[in-house]
């Protein structure tokens, strides 16, 4: 590829053709303040704080959507681009309620770090503000269009990655909100309530809805035995909560933190995770003996759960019926633990630490329930553990490692990559491998089914029987796979998707910034827990194997079905329209 | 074919329809009928003939005798005596305001003597809904030859006439052409852009209410040249009669085979759709409107990619004002030499203006680019009504700038107004008599702009509101000069770091009333008196800024 030569600031520099200004100086080590921007996603150039001088033109430039030119001459900080982005923030800051202390993105926010580093002491202008109400009608999110910058990022990412569309620009000029369909409530639209959103707004204008005071004072509670779980990909981003690298795995220091909290047993959501995959191992082993629905979808993520309740209804008997990880824990916090711990169950307060938004909406469906008594009471996200932490004080850092509580601290490396895209595919292989076959599998890692390709194959031969898989994350992705097996042109025996890019660990209610680098790092960290794990398989679990011992008898057994299974329901587009009825 | 021994020509154009053509026309036919004469005198409705501000008006052919103002009870008068006793009904004749004397015919009148009409050439002519009619006058002969030179050398011909885009950017026509015809690709289109948003302008619709046709036939050179086969007219779909005219007229000429597949038995395919716009200013806007044509929400593009790389439904697109296009037959017919011969070195050719305000004259006219200002005005508009003295004129629309009296001699051409601090533009042109106050005119400006501000970029969304607030300040007695300095570092980013060129031409129509009307500004602010006496509260009753409204901080 020929490359293009221009100057910016006066200094020479080679870029690729199609390259943007904003690129090209970031290779010179120039850092041109950017705003609306978020690479591949949304690309907009509307925010107008990244202008540039382009010697000839008429203009200033955004250089987030101007591609370099052969001979082209950029300067970024003369005083006319400082004066107009710095105007520019100004008039984004009149529309903007200076509410920075007690914003839930207090310090975390690129509107304060913008104009922190442009040194704005005071606002010039005093015309009226937007005013659009609140929403807080989902469990999983909350709006405030007030504080929303019109980056459109969430929109980038709801209707171009996630192929929902549940939010869009309405309206026009000053009046421009985002919000969904007529101005409808986020709960009353075919939002899968994701977070992916939230994961991208640089404000606080769409948000997680927290749950923090309620574990406060369940902790607080001494009525109350309060159990925690937490997810896979938690492990390997809470830490950037603490200013660690992202990456950084801290298994043994997010359990210390817990328990400093208050916690009264520390569990793992991976024991579940290896549950989940002897029970959909075995519904899938049925299936395909005794005849059901193919190919069979895994049913782990929440917010995919609800894309196909709403857009795919006809493909709810393809999807498998085991509670995720989450629930079944849940499940079995209230039913077999206590008994085994001699509490009465409803003394038993479930909390969870999740990587997503959307599993506090999975914990609120009415069928997430033993016997009347919710599975899980609290779902946090890493964002709101890691306000919990800094509220209390802990010192993440200086945290010694320690170890999960027995007996549902115990797990496999196959259930802590139920965080990677992928992974439950792969966990759900090195499984059936060795089940169906008798045989041992060589090597574990299933390369096929990792990283970050939107679209992954793998079949895998099972004494005679070609298993075919699939693997997809970001509904995006999910609906072009979903739309071939919709239109009846695949042959897939077995599906993994993920709601979320990258899987859990790029899930909405993770650490921000969440970005395409900071997920590759996230999942190398996840796949080097499985790689240290001593035990790699879910079906050698000794805990797993103990509970069907004790409790559950065999996989897809009458408990099971009861405790660990469950049902869907199809969603309307509109579905506060028809289903509050 | 039958001839007739006299023609009364009855403009049907909005303004006159608006005034009541329909009664005039009506009645006319009766009456002519009535007396038996159906055979001898015909009734013909016509596009504008550009004198609206007179409407509904008619012309008496072969004569050529302009009557104004009429109306039904005129009709027996105007048959009985005129069209049976060959006398002019002098109490409906037009009055020069310069000369008391009523003036005879058409051609006689300073409005038409000193107008160039090529664009307009069949507007007031013709019967609009008439292909034969417009053929008769030449139409569709420009398609036949370009078809028999080729597109090279149709494309080189509208090249070196010069044509610039009528839209407003000016914008060399020729060149567009080239790249479209350049890009790569087997799917492109030609679309014509009719979404006359700019305040004061009315000259595309009256030019596709006048003469429909000559669109579709500059459309399909165009397409021919640049080898697309499909054309859009994207249209405001306020616009009830021109979209009625010109899907008759692509009705008419499918029927006659010179729109659809194999046109003259060439090969060249090409035919013309109808889209409607829902009224949003910056879907004028070429990108924002490709956007709007495809059905989404209107709002701008970033360019480059230009519409000739990806455009219409992300295929090359060569994007044309109505008035651009309308030029095409004649420079086609009558070649870029002849073309040249009109208008300045860099403009060649004429434009239309659409005449509004305070002005004697108001309506459509068309002349050579380069007339000053002042012969506009005074010569074809017939000055300033009631004697009052003009006070500035906004040439191109909203979107232009303001121009004093000492810029009266100003050529008007892209370059000259341009150069001037102004935009030529679309062709509006507002005329102000000294009873209006220039800062509460820049109030208006601005909520304008607010309204129609798209909503995507920072700058424009939030600016326009700001700029408003603080223009409302003015005119309310409580701005300070620190808000005037506000105002021009707000219109300076405004226009160097908005998106799309209606937020980059905001700042203009504003800044200019402020550069040449600096002292009105000032005795808003520092005697809080408005010097027209229009603004409220009344001027001397205005009190400093009360507490509230002191800067906020944080």
């Amino acid at each position: 590829m020929n490359s293009i030569a221009l100057t910016i600031d006066g200094r020479p520099v080679k870029a690729a053709p199609g390259t943007t200004v904003l690129e090209a100086a970031a290779t010179l080590g120039i850092n041109i303040p950017t705003l609306c921007y978020l690479k591949d996603v949304n690309e907009l150039g509307s925010c107008r704080i990244c202008m540039v001088d382009v010697k000839g033109a008429r203009t200033l430039q955004a250089a987030c959507v101007t591609p370099v030119a052969e001979g082209m001459e950029v300067a970024t900080s003369t005083p006319r681009t400082l004066r107009a982005r710095r105007t520019n923030l100004e008039l984004i800051l009149s529309d903007h309620p200076q509410e920075c202390l007690t914003c839930i993105r207090n310090q975390n926010c690129e509107l304060q770090a913008l104009a922190e580093a442009m040194g704005l002491r005071e606002s010039p202008y005093e015309g009226k503000m937007s005013c659009h109400p609140e929403d807080w009608s989902t469990p999983s999110l909350a709006r405030n269009p007030a504080k929303c910058v019109l980056c459109r990022r969430c929109v980038s990412v709801c209707q171009k990655v996630q192929g929902v569309h549940a939010i869009q620009t309405m309206e026009r000029g000053f009046d421009t909100v985002v919000a969904p369909a007529f101005h409808l409530p986020l709960g009353e639209v075919a939002c899968v309530l994701c977070g992916q959103c939230s994961l991208v707004c640089p404000t606080g204008a769409i948000h997680e809805r927290s749950q923090v005071e309620e574990v406060w004072a369940a902790l607080a509670d001494p009525g109350r035995h309060v159990v925690v779980q937490t997810a896979p990909a938690t492990r390997v981003s809470l830490g950037e909560e603490f200013g660690m690298v992202p990456g950084s795995i801290v298994t043994g220091k997010l359990v210390a933190a817990l328990r400093r909290l208050g916690f009264d047993r520390v569990f793992d959501t991976d024991f579940t995770a290896d549950l989940t995959i002897m029970e959909e191992g075995y519904e899938l082993i049925r299936r395909l003996k005794e005849g059901g629905a193919l190919p069979l979808f895994t049913s782990c993520s929440p917010g995919w759960i609800k894309f196909v309740e709403h857009f795919y209804p006809k493909l709810l008997p393809n999807l498998s019926t085991c509670k995720s990880p989450q629930q079944m824990f849940g499940a079995l916090a209230k039913t077999y633990y206590a008994d085994k711990a001699g509490i009465p169950p409803d003394r038993v307060y479930v909390v969870s630490i999740m990587p997503c938004t959307a599993k506090k909406f999975e914990a609120v469906r009415p069928e997430m329930n033993v016997g009347g008594t919710r599975d899980v009471d609290a779902v946090l996200t890493t964002r709101e553990l890691g306000r919990m932490l800094r509220e209390a004080g802990v010192d993440f850092a200086a945290l010694p490692e320690e170890d999960y509580d027995r007996p549902f601290g115990i797990s496999t490396g196959a259930a802590a990559i139920f965080g990677a895209t992928g992974g439950v595919m792969e966990a759900a292989l090195r499984t059936a491998y060795e089940v169906v076959t008798g045989k041992a599998l060589g090597n574990l890692n299933i390369e096929t089914v990792r990283g970050l390709e939107g679209i992954k194959e793998v079949s895998i031969d099972l004494d005679g029987l070609t298993l075919k898989a699939a693997v997809a994350h970001g509904l995006g992705n999910a609906r072009r796979l979903v739309e071939l097996v919709a239109r009846g042109e695949t042959d897939y025996h077995f599906i993994e998707i993920m709601c979320c890019p990258g899987g859990c660990i790029g899930g909405g209610g993770q650490s921000i910034p969440t970005d395409a680098e900071i997920r590759q790092r996230r999942m190398d960290a996840i796949y080097t827990v499985d790689e240290r794990m001593t035990i790699r398989k879910s079906h050698e679990n000794p805990a797993v194997l103990t509970l069907y011992e004790e409790f559950l008898g065999e996989p897809l057994g009458l408990r099971s079905h009861e405790l660990l299974h469950t049902h869907y329901q199809p969603r309307s587009l509109y579905p506060g329209r028809r289903e509050s009825k | 074919m039958h001839l007739y021994r006299a023609h009364v020509l009855v403009c049907a154009g909005t303004n006159c329809s608006l005034k009541g053509h329909r009664a005039v026309r009506d009645a006319l036919t009766r009456e002519i009928v009535g007396r038996g004469l159906g055979d001898e005198i015909k009734v013909v409705e016509t596009g504008c003939f550009g004198l609206c501000e007179q409407g509904p008006t008619i012309v008496v052919y072969p004569e050529g005798v302009l009557y104004c103002r009429v109306k039904a009870e005129d009709v027996p008068d105007l048959v009985g005596i005129h069209l049976l006793k060959g006398r002019r009904v002098d109490r409906l004749m037009y009055r020069e305001p310069t000369r008391p004397v009523a003036v005879q015919t058409v051609p006689e009148l300073d409005y038409f003597r000193k107008q160039v009409r090529v664009v307009l050439d069949n507007c007031g002519v013709i019967d609009p809904d008439s292909l034969e009619e417009y053929i008769g006058h030449g139409g569709y002969t420009a398609l036949a030859r370009a078809l028999e030179d080729g597109p090279a050398r149709v494309l080189a011909e509208v090249k070196a006439s010069g044509l610039r885009g009528r839209g407003g950017a000016g914008f060399p026509a020729g060149l567009k052409w080239e790249f479209g015809a350049k890009a790569p690709g087997p799917i492109k289109y030609v679309v014509c852009n009719a979404d006359e948003g700019e305040p004061g302008t009315f000259k595309d619709r009256l030019i596709l209410e006048g003469d429909p046709h000559r669109i579709l036939e500059g459309m399909a050179i165009c397409g021919f040249a640049t080898g697309a086969r499909q054309g859009y007219v994207y249209i405001r779909g306020e616009y009830g009669l021109s979209i009625s005219r010109l899907e008759h007229s692509i009705r008419n000429a499918r029927e006659l085979g010179l729109l659809g597949e194999n046109i003259f038995n060439s090969g060249f395919s090409f035919d013309v759709e109808v889209r409607f716009g829902a009224g949003a200013y910056v879907c004028g806007e070429e990108t924002a409107l490709f956007e709007s044509l495809e059905g989404k929400r209107g709002e701008p593009r970033i360019k480059p990619p230009y519409p000739t790389e990806v455009g219409l439904f992300g295929r090359p697109t060569v994007i044309n004002n109505v008035e651009t296009l309308a030029n095409i037959p004649a420079i086609v017919n009558r070649g870029a030499a002849w073309y040249r011969s009109i208008g300045t070195d860099t403009c060649p050719g004429t434009k239309v203006f659409t005449l509004t305000g305070d002005i004697v004259n108001e309506g459509l006219i068309e002349v050579p680019m380069g007339m000053t200002l002042r012969e506009v005005i005074y010569d074809i508009g017939g000055g300033i009504p009631g004697g009052r003295r003009f006070k500035m004129a906004q040439t191109g629309g909203t979107s232009g700038g303001c121009l004093p009296e000492s810029l009266l001699d100003v050529p008007m051409d892209y370059d000259k107004l341009a150069a001037a601090g102004s935009a030529l533009g679309s062709g509006a042109l507002l005329v102000m008599d000294d009873t209006h106050c220039i800062v509460d005119v820049a109030r208006v400006f601005a909520r304008f702009f607010l309204h129609e501000s798209c909503g995507q970029c920072a700058p424009c969304r939030e600016g326009t509101l700001q700029l408003h607030h603080i223009l409302d300040r003015f005119t309310a007695g409580r701005g300070s000069r620190e808000d005037l300095a506000l105002l021009g570092r707000l219109a300076k980013t405004m226009a160097g770091a908005s998106l799309c060129p209606l937020g980059q031409s905001v700042p203009l129509s504003i800044m200019t009333t402020l550069k040449h009307f600096e002292p009105e500004y000032l005795a808003h602010i520092d005697d809080r008196a408005c010097p027209a006496g229009t603004c409220r509260p009344p001027a001397g009753g205005m009190k400093p800024a009360a507490a509230g409204n002191g800067r906020r901080g944080y």
